[in-house]
């Protein structure tokens, strides 16, 4: 356990990452700023004007621009932070499946944003969705702690010597960037000793040992480099595990690759990301107050996908919900046929119904909820369901 | 091309051991090979200078030839000489 116990302080979910930051201290930052996650660089620089941390931020043109450099100061050896948003993670679309294939551990926080157009600044998961096949590991946050929690674990999954992959924090755009909640944050000292030095792996720097870092691959090699990335994907599971298991030493608070909330018993569960977790385990203990078993989880993981832990929370359930905050337009939310794909492995299969709700911003009640749990409870569900749309 | 084995390769595409080029022989993209007419050369060596693969051979301060191991004819020498002494040939 920790030496110190800190007060519980009130942060918004922006401010409570841009805290961890300062504890953690990172080499270098570079980001852009771009709403709803502006409050993070605009709090970490401000400690960089202070002189409270030691990094080098440096301000750039562009989200292309900020991690760009991010990934070659993480391949010279320097501990990196960045966060974007929205159409700023979309700017850095080129540049993520090079990071991650560059096997650099940069960190970077994304305060979950709709994706334009029509333009909308408000909260869905369109942003990481659009992210998800690009190599990068990402986190999910369900509130204000969490997303804190995140950004003091992250660093440990990203740098491990088996991981070495880049990871995204994600927290909902202003439902936890801009909310103030009540927050226990782990005392300076100890975050630093949890994080640990950065141990760069061939870092450019290292001029007695020089490595070219980039390179052009053939198809053999490409391939072959990509499963390398498969690998150490497969290895982040384990370790993100492993890494819980020393958070919930330090500090008592416990995260798993999914977390649940009374699925054991339940006969229903209900899948979903972010905020809206928190939003469900109130469905649920409404539900359960009149009398229905039902469950929800979460993953805390999504990438890498963690089936086997899926599998296991739904395996001999009645029926499964999959809420997605986001529509892979003409087919399916992005979690449905992931979660349909993971009870393959089942001898029966639940039935598995999908609702997409929250699209652009839009509420996310635990009357909408409910209603749809019910929905799948009464069998009169279809496959997919669009939820809280108020035209 | 020897067996390599996945996991022995270095992560990330990267290089680990200095001066691999010299093992690439990159002469064989070639579809157009420079030939230099010394009578027009005035050995300012911008050829030399401005060639990306390193392939202006120089001695004594005077240019010799190229060296077709690495040389890819991208024809960058024949386009700076201000005396346009170095043609492109399909040879």
């Amino acid at each position: 356990m920790a030496k110190k116990k800190l007060e519980d302080i009130a942060i918004n979910g922006d401010g409570a990452v841009a805290y961890a930051w300062k504890q953690i201290d990172p080499d270098v930052c570079a980001a852009y700023p771009i709403t709803p996650q502006t409050i993070i660089v605009e709090d970490f620089s401000k400690f960089v004007a202070n002189g409270e941390v030691k990094t080098e931020y440096v301000c750039v043109e562009s989200e292309h621009s900020a991690l760009t450099l991010c990934a070659a100061s993480c391949s010279a050896g320097a501990r990196t932070f960045t966060a974007t948003a929205s159409q700023g993670l979309a700017y850095m679309w080129e540049m993520l499946p090079i990071t991650s294939s560059m096997r650099v551990p940069l960190v970077m926080a994304v305060a979950n944003r709709a994706v334009s157009g029509p333009i909308n600044i408000n909260n869905d998961h369109g942003d990481a969705m659009a992210a998800r096949d690009t190599g990068w590991i990402q986190m999910f946050a369900d509130n204000v702690q969490s997303s804190y929690d995140n950004a003091i674990m992250a660093p440990r999954i990203a740098e491990h010597p088996d991981v070495q992959l880049p990871i995204i924090t994600n927290l909902d755009g202003f439902i936890l960037t801009h909310a103030v909640e009540r927050m226990t944050p782990v005392d300076t000292d100890d975050v630093k000793k949890f994080v640990g030095e950065f141990e760069p792996v061939c870092p450019l720097l290292d001029y007695k040992h020089p490595t070219s870092h980039g390179m052009l691959d053939g198809p053999d090699f490409y391939y072959a480099h990509k499963h390398q990335q498969v690998e150490a994907m497969d290895k982040a599971l384990e370790v993100a595990e492993q890494v819980f298991k020393e958070f919930k030493k330090l500090t008592g608070r416990e995260y798993h690759l999914v977390d649940e909330y009374r699925c054991e018993d339940a006969e229903y569960i209900a899948i979903i990301l972010g905020s809206s977790y928190g939003t469900m385990q109130e469905t649920v203990d409404r539900m359960r107050d009149a009398g229905i078993k039902v469950g929800a989880a979460m993953p805390h993981i999504y990438r890498p996908w963690p089936e086997k832990e899926i599998a296991r929370i739904i395996k001999g359930k009645k029926a499964v919900a999959i809420f997605d905050k986001h529509v892979s337009l003409g087919a399916y939310g992005p979690l449905y046929p992931e979660v349909v794909a993971a009870a393959t492995d089942l001898e029966e299969m639940p039935k598995m119904y999908n609702f997409i709700y929250g699209i652009g911003g839009a509420d996310t009640s635990v009357s909408i909820l409910k209603g749809a749990m019910e929905s799948v409870i009464k069998g009169s569900a279809d496959k997919i369901n669009y939820v809280g749309m108020k035209l | 091309m020897a067996k390599i084995k996945i996991k022995d390769m270095p992560i990330g595409a990267r290089v680990c051991s200095p001066g691999s080029s010299e093992a690439i022989l990159t002469g064989d993209w070639r579809s157009y090979t420079p030939v230099v007419d010394k009578e027009k050369c005035i050995n300012c060596l911008n050829c030399w200078m401005f060639c990306p693969d390193n392939s202006v051979i120089i001695k004594e301060g005077r240019l010799e030839g190229f060296k077709m191991s690495h040389c890819k004819g991208c024809g960058i020498c024949a386009q700076i000489c201000p005396k346009k002494a170095i043609t492109m040939t399909e040879a």
